[in-house]
This record gives structure tokens, C-alpha cells and sequence, in this order.
């Protein structure tokens, strides 16, 4: 877990990033119950919360690191590290999972050569697994790189893989593009 | 005779079009009536969820004689049909699109909170007005003292539909008779569970409802602030209720001195980040105040002792939207619809192996057969129901021998489920029961905060002896110490994540107990294979 990481007090904030926060915390009236507001808006800038980040809102909020990183590490949602260029979301909650996203997952991972949530994936991808995105009406889906893909059809492995190609998931060069099939 | 084209077309811009491509339609359809005769011209109205969301996009047509026409899984190809007069070739080429609106599915509905919902447009607040919002919450501050409101609350008999089902007029009280001091109402629109997305579309179809319902509330009980705490994942969402709010600030219906009264109230959203457990409400509260969601013992329950250490008043979207239509029939009147114990309408959102996917707002009481055959017409293929799943993590599995239950708080705790907030997920022949147990004790796994040890523990240990039984390498003591376990789980943990996690185990021990024995490595404790399916996972691991 990122939560365990120790912060390097000599981490550098990006320039221009420091007057951005400060700019956050001042638009949130400097309150500290803002603090998972701030976290998200913070987040949008980099695209992940990097040490260095927390520090300057902890210190903007004037709460202890411990408790900007304790909060940082608790939700899902937020980054300690830096995304992938690409990601595939793939969604386990009940509705997709009564309908084969079990079995789609696995497929995924074997395509793009990479292992479910694990964040930091293949370097230029990586597969998460998430719990309803709310289309339902249309499981099982998918979110790649924000678009989402809806009624994947499992049971039936050639439209699968034409569906995913044209997704934008490549196969993985690990498997020889060979169809696991 | 020139049969006219249709008055107004709305077009559902709720996620789940959205997700099926109803942003494009919407503007082919803008296209297409904007080469018409300008005289002739249907508005395009973008509205919140039509409700048959497996069938997305859906279009509905009003014709100018007041009646209206519904239409699914339409493409921008269809725009020119659908604003055109309603005549030969159009009518044709639409025809296949048609839906049935005697259809039990549309036929069964009694829309109370969901009312509005797919006739507005959620982004106008002057179409909301129009529709009748915000009417009883100027009744209510021109004319009711806070007990008066409170009254009728009661007599409703609503209770929280976020799934515990504590009595809505109760926990009111309990706020308002508080010592002298400053309150807050919170609305609780974490709506978690997978499966569910009643809340969702109450958000993003007529959030005003909400803020009059909330806006009430916070009367009723002396609040002067509140905040309206939303799940991340619900984007679209957010950004009516933000919009919604900016609205209502604007006419005077929130901030200082509403609509002339002396009554104030600041509502605030505030966006959540990814935990479930934060739907539990002394985690919600933390949350809110910018900390980590872990929940803490009660009492103090928050009704005395809430946000900043003050009364907090909680409810969930879909009980605070019941407000209005409460205060305008009359308690009494609410009441008249359900059961002796629950009472009004609940929705449900049915999906999983279903034909008719979507959202579904029925009296308390409607057994669930009717939900999922009649309603929902069975499984796609015509196979029969195994079960239905309710209250999501928290819940339980129904058998499809149990399905003429009626829907009600006390039926379903009694089958070992719950209400829950309202998720449906019906489950067909192939769905192997340990595996779905799996599936949420991994669920509860990953979602719990880690605060108390039975749930951080015992879920993880849970899981591990799930995996035997799905991997068919479990032996007949595993079945004893999974019920050991579970028990120790539901009455040792802290919070109701912890306390419900097991009901999956127990529920579908309860009523598939052949499939656990089955998945039983000792032959003498075997059933013989054909009574459970191989599960589907396991199959596929042949893959990796």
C-alpha cells in the first residue's frame, strides 16, 4: 500500500503547482473539513497526489501530514502515484457480474498482459476493477480511457476480441497476439 | 387530414443513455427539427431516466392530443421519423422501435418519488417549477409550524428507505427535540451498492425534488445548513445537483429569508471519494468533515450528537424526495398505499439476468414475482429464475420458490435478506450461489475501513474459505467454520458493513445449501454433481 510510503521532507513541489494549491485552499474559504474537496481538485492537476502535493496542502491547511496522508490513502479514488498513459476499468459490480465480467476480466488481463488493479500495470496500461458505473441496464461494461463500452459479449469470443480492438486495447505482445482462445 | 408531428420529444440524458449514445441522438434529433417548418417545430427536451434503461436510448414522443409514444434503442438514424407527423413510412420505420406502454413494466409502475422523473428537464428549473416543485415547501413555510410538518411525516409512515427502514417521522423528532442549538441536515446520496441506481436517478432526472424534500426537512427540524453528500463515481450527478442548487439559490428557494419567510438554509455538495463504507452515516459524517470514513460506536447517535459534535438530522435521496408528494396528499394519504408495517412506494432498480432492465417505483407490498416475471419478464432466454438478490452486500439471495414475497422491510429480513436501498439483480441457472457469495464477502473485503478487527479480519478469512468452495476443494468442516465465522462477523463488528457482510454466506447457505455440499471435497457428504453448475469463473481459469 502507498499508504505505507514515508514522504521525503526534501520532495520539491512542481513549479507553478505550490501558488495552484494555495489558490485551492483560499477558494475553499482555508477550512479544513475541505480537505477532501481540496484532494480531488488537487488530484485533477497532476493527475495524482504526489508527496510533495500533500505536503503543501497540509501545510496550506495547516493540519499535520499524517492527517492529509492518512485521508489521501483511505479513499479509493484518489492517486498516490502516477497513472498509466491508458487504463481499462472494468466494472465487477453485481449486475456485470451475473452477466460474465468474471470471466471478462480475465480475458482482459490476459490481452493487455497486465494484472487486475494493479495501478501501476504494463506501464502503458493498466486494469482496474470497479464497482458499478451505473449501466447497469447494459452489463457487462467497460471504461477505457474514459469511454465506456457497454453489452461485451462474453459468450461469444470473436465479437469479444473485434469489440476490444476497436475499443483501443491492444494485445499484448507478451502472448504473441495469439487469441487465448 | 395532416396528422401533426409531436409536440415535444424527450430524449433520456441520464447515464445510462448516455452511456448507450443518447447525447447524439439528442442533437440529430435538435437537427432534425430545426429543417422542419418552423411553425411545426417539436421542442427537444432532454430529460432524466424513461425507466427501460436495457433498451437505451429511449425517446418519448407527446403527441399534441396529450397522449405519448415511447421508443427504445433508437439511432441518430431515427431522428427524421421521430419529429416528423406521425404518418405511413414514418410510423413503419418506427414501428420496431415501439415500446408497449401497457407493457406490465410501465403498466404496474405508481411513480410517486419518480414522478417527475423523464418528464423535466433537470438542468431548468423554471420546467421543474412548471411541474409543481418547490409549491409545498412555499405551503410548508407560509403555513406549517415545524410540528405540523413533522405530523404528517408521521402519520405517513415512511420509513428511511436507505435501507435500515428506521421510521423517517421518529428520527425527526428526535432532531427537532434536541436542546436549544444549531442543526444540520445531511442527505445521503452514497448510494454504494452495486446494483443500485435509484438514488442516481433521482439526481440526475429531478434534483429539485431533493432540495425541496431537504429543504423541508431541514424546517421541520430547526436546521439551518446542510450538505448533500454524493458518491465520486456519479459525475453527471453532481453536476445537476451543483446546477440545481445554483437555481434555487438564485429564486430565493435557498440562502436567507426563503421565499419570504424568516427561515434560512445553506446547502452545500459535498463529493465523496471511493469508499463504501462512507454510506454508513457516523462514517458519512467524518467524511464530511474532510476525514478519513471510518464510522464510530453509537450512540451517541447523530440525531443528538452529529457534524461538529451537533444534532444532524440523516436521510437517504429517495426518502427525502418522498417528502413533497407526502406533504401534498396528506400523511393519510401516503399511507393508504402498501403494508400495515411499510408503507408508500419503494423503486427498485432491476437488472442482472432480466429482460426488461430499469427502473421500477411500486406499492410496498408487490410480491416480488411480479417484479421480476411480470415486470421484468424473467430471464432473457426463457430459463427459469434461481433467485433475486436484494439489498446488495448487505442482503441476501431469494429462491424463486420464495418470489410471491411481498416487498416489505419485515418479509425480507425474515427470508434473511433485506430491503437494502433498492438493488434488484436477478440471477438465472447458471449463476453458481457460493460463487455470488464470493463475489460480495470480496466486495466487503476490499470496502472495509479496517477500524475493527472482526470485519478487517474476518471478511479476509471469510473470503479464503469462499475461495475452497468455489474451487471445489472444500471439506465438510469448512461448511461449520464458515457458519461459525459468519456469525462471529455479523455480531462482533462495528458498523453495519461489518454486522451485514455475512447476510450473502448465510442467505445463500440458507436457501443453496446442496451447492456448498456439493463444492465438498468427501465424497460421503456429496451431493452428486448435477446439483450445482460448475461455476463460471472457474471455467475460464483454464485461460491464464
Amino acid at each position: 500500500m502507498a499508504g505505507g510510503k514515508l514522504i521525503p521532507s526534501s520532495a520539491r513541489v512542481a513549479p507553478g503547482l505550490e501558488e495552484q494549491i494555495a489558490r485551492l485552499i483560499r477558494q475553499q474559504g482555508g477550512r479544513a473539513d475541505a480537505l477532501i474537496e481540496i484532494l480531488h481538485r488537487v488530484q485533477e492537476l497532476e493527475g495524482y497526489l504526489s508527496p510533495s502535493a500533500l505536503r503543501t496542502v497540509a501545510v496550506g491547511l495547516g493540519l499535520p501530514l499524517s492527517r492529509v496522508q492518512g485521508v489521501a490513502s483511505f479513499y479509493h479514488l484518489f492517486r498516490l502515484a502516477p497513472p498509466t498513459p491508458h487504463r481499462c476499468a472494468v466494472c465487477l459490480g453485481t449486475a456485470c457480474f451475473v452477466r460474465g465480467a468474471g470471466d471478462l476480466a480475465v480475458i482482459l488481463a490476459n490481452r493487455l498482459g497486465v494484472k487486475l488493479d494493479d495501478l501501476s500495470g504494463n506501464d502503458l496500461w493498466a486494469l482496474q476493477s470497479v464497482t458499478c458505473v451505473g449501466a447497469c441496464g447494459q452489463a457487462p461494461v467497460l471504461v477505457v480511457d474514459g469511454e465506456i463500452q457497454t453489452r461485451l459479449p462474453v459468450d461469444d469470443p470473436e465479437t469479444l476480441w473485434r469489440r476490444l480492438a476497436a475499443a483501443g486495447l491492444p494485445e499484448s505482445p507478451g502472448n504473441g497476439g495469439q487469441d487465448p482462445w | 387530414m395532416v396528422t401533426p408531428p409531436p409536440a415535444t420529444i424527450r430524449c433520456c440524458a441520464a447515464s445510462g443513455c448516455r452511456s448507450a449514445g443518447s447525447r447524439a441522438l439528442h442533437e440529430a434529433l435538435e437537427q432534425a427539427a430545426s429543417c422542419g417548418n418552423a411553425d411545426a417545430r417539436p421542442r427537444i427536451k432532454a430529460v432524466g431516466c424513461l425507466k427501460l434503461c436495457g433498451r437505451a436510448p429511449l425517446v418519448a414522443q407527446d403527441l399534441p392530443d396529450g397522449s405519448s409514444r415511447l421508443y427504445g434503442g433508437v439511432g441518430a438514424e431515427q431522428a427524421q421519423a421521430l419529429v416528423g407527423p406521425l404518418i405511413g413510412p414514418n410510423q413503419a420505420s418506427l414501428a420496431p422501435y415501439a415500446m408497449d406502454q401497457a407493457h406490465p413494466f410501465f403498466a404496474l409502475q405508481q411513480p410517486k418519488v419518480l414522478e417527475n422523473c423523464g418528464l423535466i428537464d433537470p438542468e431548468s428549473i423554471d420546467d421543474a417549477l412548471a411541474h409543481g416543485s418547490y409549491t409545498q415547501l412555499r405551503r410548508v413555510l407560509e403555513g406549517f409550524t415545524p410540528e405540523q410538518v413533522r405530523e404528517q411525516v408521521k402519520r405517513s409512515g415512511l420509513r428511511g428507505r436507505g435501507g435500515a427502514g428506521y421510521p423517517t417521522g421518529l428520527k425527526w423528532d428526535t432532531v427537532a427535540l434536541q436542546p436549544p442549538g444549531p442543526r444540520h441536515v445531511v442527505c445521503n446520496a452514497d448510494e454504494g451498492d452495486p446494483g443500485a441506481f435509484m438514488d442516481r436517478s433521482v439526481l440526475e432526472g429531478d434534483p429539485h425534488r431533493l432540495i425541496e424534500g431537504l429543504a423541508i426537512a431541514a424546517y421541520a427540524v430547526g436546521a439551518q445548513q446542510g450538505f448533500v453528500y454524493v458518491r465520486a463515481e456519479y459525475p453527471l450527478a453532481i453536476e445537476r445537483l451543483r446546477l440545481a442548487l445554483q437555481q434555487a439559490r438564485a429564486k430565493g428557494l435557498l440562502g436567507p429569508r426563503l421565499v419570504g419567510s424568516n427561515f434560512q438554509l445553506r446547502l452545500d455538495v459535498r463529493v465523496g471519494a471511493g469508499a463504501y463504507v462512507c454510506g454508513e452515516e457516523t462514517a458519512l459524517l467524518a467524511s464530511i468533515q474532510g476525514q478519513r470514513g471510518t464510522p464510530r460506536p453509537r450512540p451517541p447517535f447523530p440525531a443528538q450528537s452529529g457534524l461538529w459534535q451537533e444534532p444532524t438530522l440523516i436521510n437517504n435521496v429517495e426518502t427525502l424526495s418522498a417528502i413533497p408528494g407526502i406533504l401534498r396528499e396528506g400523511g393519510d394519504g401516503y399511507a393508504a398505499l402498501g403494508t400495515p408495517t411499510s408503507k408508500g412506494t419503494k423503486v427498485f432498480a432491476l437488472s442482472g439476468a432480466v429482460r426488461h432492465t430499469g427502473l421500477v417505483e411500486v406499492p410496498m407490498g408487490t410480491s416480488l414475482r411480479t417484479v421480476v416475471e411480470l415486470m421484468g419478464g424473467g430471464t432473457p432466454d426463457g430459463t427459469p429464475v434461481k433467485a433475486v438478490q436484494t439489498g446488495g452486500p448487505s442482503g441476501g439471495c431469494i429462491p424463486e420458490s420464495l418470489l410471491d414475497t411481498p416487498v416489505d422491510y419485515e418479509s425480507l429480513r425474515e427470508l434473511g435478506s433485506m430491503m437494502g436501498s433498492g438493488g434488484m439483480v436477478v440471477m438465472g441457472e447458471t449463476t453458481s450461489m457460493p460463487e455470488v457469495a464470493r463475489h460480495f464477502i470480496h466486495f466487503s473485503r476490499q470496502e472495509s475501513c479496517g477500524k475493527c478487527i472482526p470485519c478487517r479480519a474476518g471478511t479476509v478469512q471469510l473470503e479464503q474459505l469462499l475461495d475452497r468452495f468455489v474451487e471445489r476443494r472444500a471439506v465438510p468442516e469448512d461448511l461449520a467454520r464458515l457458519e461459525e465465522l459468519c456469525t462471529m462477523v455479523s455480531c462482533t463488528s462495528l458498523c453495519g458493513l461489518g454486522q451485514a457482510a455475512p447476510n450473502p454466506v448465510l442467505s445463500t447457505l440458507r436457501h443453496f445449501r446442496a451447492e456448498y455440499e456439493a463444492a465438498c471435497r468427501e465424497p460421503r457428504s456429496c451431493e452428486p454433481r448435477t446439483a450445482c453448475r460448475i461455476p463460471r469463473v472457474a471455467a475460464s481459469g483454464a485461460l491464464s
